[in-house]
């Protein structure tokens, strides 16, 4: 499966076409990450793209102040996006359901003022520039997507390969157990606080990744890339793949990126269709695409279960 | 008799201005099962959950003596409770919706592994593997001894109401604890199945389990128990063995009201 779509560019070698595939491979990266904080752990979080920010920032940051090479700045931009996300989620993870939705929104908003307003680190409204492409030995990355394509199709095997891992561990379990009742899940010993700490850490670090990709792959990062639309668009991606469900992601993070681009000659009514897409599509299927049909919604529920990947 | 596993030392618990239990204590000896009863509203959930730590209580301590160890339990939280040997049901039952059967079970056996994320990501990591292979050996046992194995992969919350029950006792005793707490686990069984159910506590009592439980059903506690506490508005009014507490004037007059 990955090699296939590492192939795509090559046996598409329109750069245009590459350019809506690298976007699509961002998005499902980020995707993938926040559907540990909201599809495993059960934490509605609203605030995502602000690790998203905080990772592209690092990079650019340690980038143009200390001259770290892209591939140092990856692991340290997870890092500090993962830190970032615990640190923010500490007061937060008190609250639950709707309000723990309005804390997280307010923490994505501070991070982009922060960004907006610490002129003298970020460069404010006008952002960040002449941010180091990556290179491998001789091999510059440039401004051509297709590299970055084939970077970020890694990273989503790898994140995809390792959440599935986590799923079927006994972290799975216990994540799966406090979003679906978390005071049984507490006498059984699972310490509901820990366990949505390191979603947070979790989810954080793949955003970091993602984060730090985005400000190479541009060479320019502006506060607005890391918005409240920026966050719902992938909380979007999860819903509409089917939460905790990795193909899921990936896929509506596939079809959120492309469809609005499938779109374009429809000109002035292309996001008027887009939304009833997604109005039908929720509809018609309300647990996602690779939802799992566990339970309906009135509390019965259908025998013979599909195993949750 | 044994030695004392749990000890509830003059707990209080006030609601607002409703006083939930007052100045309750009775001792839960090692190998016993000791049944809590009283009408509807007597404190006796309330008192299960400050002794699994989902409430605090106001006053009083409750302290577990496992493995020579005293620990103390009010003030704890229910993970560090369950980490030191007590698991429990809920009256109401609470079973994870969105699991299989044999997933809630395995659930209950979180306490007892410990492999943290590097090796549950790593597929080559031995000790996460033994401890998989361990807690699905431990889970299909419990369902094989509960007569639930060939439900293990249905929706956990599309079995029967007794199925159910006998998944969250399953779960429980995954987590391998010393005291077992069930909160009326025959409630809304069938005749036969509280039959089935009375021989199979009978039989972890056997293995050396602890048993403390709430139970309104007479034919269940009084054939069962070992030690009988009895509550009322919040307060212990007698506790004995069975057939002392049944003749007990103050239990009569509880149930029954003032002649």
């Amino acid at each position: 499966m990955t090699g296939i779509l590492m192939l795509l560019p090559i046996l598409d070698s329109n750069s245009y076409h590459t350019e809506i595939l690298a976007t699509a491979a961002l998005y499902a990266l980020l995707a993938l990450g926040l559907n540990l904080i909201v599809g495993y752990a059960g934490l509605l979080h609203l605030g995502y793209a602000a690790f998203f920010g905080i990772g592209a920032y690092a990079y650019a940051l340690l980038n143009l102040r200390l001259g770290w090479p892209f591939w140092a700045g990856l692991p340290a931009a997870g890092l500090i996006a993962g830190c970032s996300a615990v640190l923010l989620g500490l007061p937060a993870i008190r609250v639950r359901g709707d309000y723990l939705a309005i804390v997280t929104l307010g923490f994505g908003e501070i991070a982009r003022v922060v960004a907006t307003n610490l002129e003298s680190w970020t460069g404010g409204p006008n952002g960040l520039m002449g941010i180091a492409h990556p290179a491998v030995g001789q091999v510059r990355f440039g401004v051509e997507a297709r590299p970055y394509y084939w970077l970020l199709v890694i990273l989503v095997a790898a994140t995809a390969w390792a959440c599935a891992r986590l799923r079927r561990s006994r972290l799975g379990l216990a994540w799966l157990a406090i979003k679906e009742d978390e005071l049984a899940a507490g006498c059984l010993g699972v310490d509901p606080l820990r366990m949505k700490l390191l979603a947070l850490a979790l989810g954080g670090w793949v955003a970091g990744l993602a984060g730090c990709v985005f400000a190479a792959k541009q060479g320019t990062i502006t506060p607005d890339s890391f918005d409240f639309i920026q966050s719902v668009m992938i909380l979007a991606m999860v819903i509409l793949g089917g939460l905790g469900s990795i193909a899921g992601a990936i896929c509506g993070a596939a079809i959120l990126s492309i469809a609005p681009e499938l779109l374009r000659e429809f000109s002035t009514y292309r996001m008027l269709l887009f939304g009833l897409m997604m109005v039908a599509l929720m509809r018609l299927r309300p647990e996602g695409l690779f939802g799992n049909r566990y339970q309906v919604p009135n509390g019965q529920s259908v025998p013979g279960t599909k195993r949750r990947v | 008799m044994s030695e004392t596993l749990l000890w509830v030392d003059r707990v209080t618990k006030r609601f607002g201005g409703v006083v939930a239990l007052s100045q309750v204590s009775f001792e839960v000896r090692r190998g016993s099962i000791v049944s809590l009863i009283g009408p509807n509203g007597a404190g006796k959930t309330t008192l299960f959950n400050c002794v699994s730590g989902v409430i605090r209580p106001e006053e009083g301590a409750i302290r577990l003596f496992s493995g020579g160890q005293e620990e103390l339990l009010s003030g704890s939280v229910p993970h560090e409770v369950a980490r030191m040997g007590i698991a429990r049901t809920f009256q109401n039952i609470r079973l994870f919706a969105g699991m299989t059967v044999m997933e809630n079970v395995r659930t209950g056996t979180h306490v007892r592994t410990q492999a943290g994320l590097l090796e549950a990501v790593w597929p080559w990591a031995g000790r996460a593997r033994q401890e998989e292979h361990w807690a699905f050996e431990r889970s299909s046992r419990l369902l094989e001894r509960l007569g639930l194995s060939a439900v293990a992969d249905r929706p956990a919350t599309a079995l029967s109401y007794g199925q159910q029950r006998r998944v969250e006792l399953a779960r429980a005793l995954a987590s391998d604890p010393e005291l077992l707490m069930l909160d009326e686990p025959a409630a809304g069984l069938t005749r036969q199945e509280k039959e089935s159910l009375m021989e199979f506590l009978r039989e972890l009592r056997r293995e050396g389990l602890t048993i403390l439980l709430i139970e309104h059903d007479m034919k269940v506690v009084m054939p069962v128990s070992d030690w009988v506490v009895v509550l009322d508005y919040g307060a212990k009014i007698a506790e004995g063995v069975p057939k002392a507490v049944q003749e007990d004037p103050h239990v009569i007059e509880a149930y029954l009201g003032a002649r």
